[in-house]
C-alpha cells in the first residue's frame, strides 16, 4: 500500500498530549513520586521503595475502610438500580407528565453534592430536623450522631435520593426508544407484563444499565462530599470510608507518602472492579 | 379463520370529533370474506392503518362495531380477538432464539410444551427458518426477521385472521418478490383471511384477490385489479393505480357526446344517471391511440421506459399521457383519439354508468 509518511502530523496530536499531561499524567505521577518517597519536611525526601505500599496493604484501617466501600457500594447498587428501573418504567411516556417527571427527576442531580450532606445532615438532626425530629416524635430511637446503624441508614438513603434519578432518567431514555410495534406485538403474542419486561423492555434497556451500573459504582466507590458533610466520618469510624480516610491521612495527618500509595491502590482497586463490572456485562450481553 | 364484518365503523384520534374532517375513518361499512386474500391500499394518511389497528383491536373505534363470523368483538382485547399481525419494522424478541420467538406466543397461551414443539416445527417448515431455528434471532437479515414476524402468526392454527401493516417496506427489492410469492402460496395453501396494508399498487394488486382502495377515511372502491384497472369508480382510483395515472379532463355533456374545447368526443353510451355538477371523463393512457388521425396534440415529450414509451402531450391546453409501444414511431402531425372501451365519465369524482 501506498502511504504518505509524514511526520508533522504528531504536532497535531500534541495538543491533546499537552492538557493530558498537566490534567492527568504529570498530577498522577507527582503522586507516584511521594508514595516511594518518605520526608521529614524541609523538602528533603528519602528513597522509600515499597514500604509504603506495604504499610498500607497491611493496614486494617485501609482494609475496613475498604470493606465498609465495598458493603456501601454493593448495597446502593441493589436498592437503586431496581428501583431506578421501577421508576422508569412507571413514568409517563407522553402528555404533560413528561416534563415535570424529568424536571423532577433531575432536581437532585443538579444539586451540589456539599449542600446534599447539608441538606440531610439538617434534615436527619433530632433537634430541629424533619426526618430526625419526626422519627423521634413517632418513637423511634434513630440518632445518626451516636448509632453507627441510623449513620449508615441516612448516608444510604441520601445517596439513594441523590442518584436514583440518574439510574431514572438512562433508564427511560432506553424505554422511549422501543417503537410502539414491539408492544402491540406482545398484546398480539399474548406476553404478560412480566414477559414484556423480560424479553423486550429488559433488553433494549441493557446497555443504558451498563452505563448506570458504572457510573453508579464508581462514583458510590468514591464517595466522600456527603458522608462527610453528615457524618464527618463517625460515629467513630463507622463511616470512614477510603475517600474520607485519604483525605485525614494526606492533610490531617500530613502523611504524604503513605497518603499517596494508598492513592494509587485506590485508584487500581476502582480500575479493576470497573474492568470486572464492564467485562461480565458485556459478555453477558454477546452471548445473549 | 374467520369472516370479518366491520359494521359502520368510525374513528377520530381527537376526543370530541365535530366535522367530518376530524374523522381519521369516515365510515367503513364491510365485511372481509373468510379465508380471502384482501389489500387495502390507499396513500399515507388515508385511514388504512387506522382500520387495520381497529380490525386487531389495538385501537377501540369511536363509532360501530365489529364482527368476527357474527360475534360481536368490538370490546375484546387484542388477545381475545386472537389475530395475527406483521408490523412495517419486523418486531423479534432480541433475546430468544428463532425457535423461542416462535414458542413464546403458545407458551403465553399456556399450550403444553409438547404440541408447542410440534406447532413450532412445523411454521418452520412453512416459513423455510428451519435450518436456524437454535440461532439468535437478532443476528438475522431484515427478511428473516420478518418471516419470524409472520411466523408467530402461523404458529397459532387458530387465529382468526392475519394482518400485515407494509411489511415489505424495509425487504431489499428481490426479497420483496419472494416474500410475496411465498405469501400468496401460504394462502391458498392454508386459506387463512388475509388483509394486506400498502400504498404500492404493484403490492396490492399481485398479492390479493380483492382490493380495497382508500382515500381520505373512506373506501372509495373494492374490486379485482382488473376491475380498479378498468372501472375505476372515483376519479381518485384511476390517478393512483396505474403509472402513469389516468387522465382526467372537464368535459360538457350532450346525450352521447362530450366536447372539450373545440373538440367533440364520442361516449360509448349515454350516460344513465343526471350530468349536474362538475362532469369529468377519464381515459386510461392505455387507451389513448395515438396515430395521425383524431384529435390534434402536440407533444412536449417521450419517456422511454423500456417496455414502451410514454408520451407527454398537450390536448385543448391540458396535459395528457398516452402509452404507445416501444417500436412504434411518433408521428410528425400528431393525433390521437380515445379507445370508448376505455372511457369513463365522473360526476363530482364519482363513476356514471353509460348505457345504450
Amino acid at each position: 500500500m501506498d502511504r504518505t509518511w509524514n511526520n508533522k502530523a504528531w504536532f497535531m496530536v500534541l495538543p491533546v498530549l499537552l492538557l493530558v499531561a498537566f490534567s492527568a499524567v504529570i498530577p498522577l505521577m507527582t503522586v507516584v513520586n511521594y508514595s516511594v518517597q518518605d520526608t521529614f519536611g524541609n523538602n528533603v525526601f528519602f528513597w522509600a521503595g515499597s514500604e509504603w505500599f506495604e504499610e498500607i496493604l497491611h493496614s486494617d484501617r485501609f482494609w475496613e475502610a475498604m470493606g465498609r466501600n465495598l458493603v456501601f457500594s454493593a448495597v446502593i447498587l441493589v436498592i437503586e438500580i431496581p428501583l431506578g428501573i421501577f421508576i422508569a418504567l412507571n413514568m409517563p411516556k407522553k402528555g404533560w407528565g413528561v416534563p415535570v417527571c424529568l424536571v423532577l427527576m433531575a432536581l437532585p442531580l443538579l444539586i451540589p453534592w456539599n449542600v446534599v450532606g447539608t441538606i440531610w445532615q439538617v434534615f436527619g438532626r433530632v433537634d430541629i430536623g424533619l426526618l430526625g425530629y419526626s422519627l423521634r416524635s413517632l418513637g423511634f430511637d434513630y440518632n445518626y450522631v451516636n448509632d453507627p446503624f441510623d449513620a449508615w441508614v441516612t448516608v444510604i438513603v441520601m445517596d439513594v435520593w441523590h442518584w436514583t434519578s440518574l439510574v431514572v432518567l438512562l433508564c427511560y431514555a432506553g424505554l422511549v426508544s422501543i417503537p410502539d410495534a414491539y408492544y402491540q406485538a406482545a398484546k398480539i403474542d399474548g406476553a404478560s407484563r412480566w414477559a414484556i419486561f423480560r424479553y423486550i423492555q429488559l433488553p433494549k434497556m441493557n446497555r443504558v444499565l451498563l452505563i448506570a451500573v458504572l457510573l453508579r459504582f464508581m462514583d458510590s466507590f468514591m464517595i466522600y462530599t456527603e458522608p462527610f458533610v453528615v457524618t464527618g466520618g463517625g460515629p467513630g469510624n463507622t463511616t470512614t470510608f477510603l475517600s474520607i480516610d485519604l483525605v485525614k491521612l494526606a492533610i490531617g495527618e500530613f502523611n504524604l507518602g503513605e497518603a499517596a500509595a494508598m492513592s494509587i491502590v485506590y485508584f487500581l482497586i476502582i480500575m479493576l472492579l470497573s474492568w470486572v463490572f464492564y467485562t461480565v456485562m458485556t459478555a453477558y450481553d454477546a452471548e445473549r | 379463520m374467520a369472516r370479518i364484518d366491520c359494521n359502520h365503523i368510525r374513528h377520530a384520534y381527537g376526543p370530541h370529533p365535530k366535522s367530518d374532517k376530524d374523522f381519521a375513518l369516515k365510515e367503513v361499512h364491510h365485511a372481509f370474506e373468510d379465508g380471502g386474500a384482501y389489500a387495502l391500499l390507499g396513500p399515507s394518511g388515508c385511514g388504512k392503518t387506522t382500520l387495520l389497528n381497529i380490525i386487531s383491536g389495538l385501537l377501540y373505534p369511536s363509532h360501530g362495531e365489529l364482527l368476527f363470523d357474527g360475534k360481536d368483538v368490538t370490546n375484546l382485547s387484542t388477545q381475545e380477538r386472537n389475530i395475527a399481525q406483521v408490523f412495517q419494522f419486523p418486531v423479534i424478541y432480541d433475546t430468544m432464539t428463532v425457535y423461542d420467538n416462535l414458542a413464546f406466543p403458545l407458551r403465553n397461551r399456556g399450550v403444553p410444551e409438547p404440541d408447542v414443539d410440534r406447532k413450532v416445527r412445523e411454521t418452520l417448515e412453512m416459513t423455510g427458518l428451519a435450518d436456524m431455528a437454535k440461532k439468535k434471532a437478532r443476528g438475522l437479515t431484515a427478511d428473516q426477521k420478518q418471516k419470524i414476524s409472520l411466523g408467530r402468526g402461523l404458529v397459532r392454527s387458530d387465529v382468526n385472521a392475519i394482518l400485515f401493516d407494509e411489511p415489505l417496506t424495509v425487504i431489499d427489492p428481490h426479497m420483496k418478490w419472494v416474500l410475496r410469492s411465498q405469501l400468496k402460496q401460504l394462502h391458498r395453501r392454508f386459506g387463512f383471511t388475509m388483509v394486506y396494508v400498502t400504498h404500492d399498487q404493484t403490492e396490492a394488486l399481485t398479492f390479493a384477490e380483492n382490493v380495497v382502495v382508500m382515500y381520505e377515511g373512506e373506501i372509495v372502491q373494492i374490486g379485482s385489479p382488473a376491475e380498479l384497472f378498468e372501472r375505476p369508480k372515483h376519479t381518485f382510483v384511476g390517478y393512483f393505480i396505474g403509472s402513469p395515472g389516468m387522465n382526467v379532463m372537464p368535459v360538457e355533456v350532450e346525450g352521447r357526446s362530450a366536447r372539450l374545447g373545440s373538440q367533440t368526443i364520442e361516449l360509448p353510451g349515454v350516460p344513465k344517471a343526471g350530468t349536474a355538477g362538475a362532469i369529468e371523463l377519464g381515459i386510461r393512457p392505455e387507451y389513448v391511440r395515438l396515430g395521425a388521425s383524431g384529435m390534434p396534440v402536440s407533444i412536449r415529450k417521450v419517456e422511454d421506459i423500456g417496455r414502451h414509451k410514454v408520451v407527454r402531450a398537450s390536448f385543448e391546453g391540458r396535459d395528457i399521457a398516452a402509452i404507445v409501444g416501444e417500436d412504434e414511431d411518433i408521428p410528425a402531425d400528431p393525433r390521437i383519439a380515445f379507445d370508448p372501451a376505455g372511457i369513463n365519465l365522473y360526476a363530482d369524482s364519482w363513476r356514471v354508468e353509460m348505457g345504450g
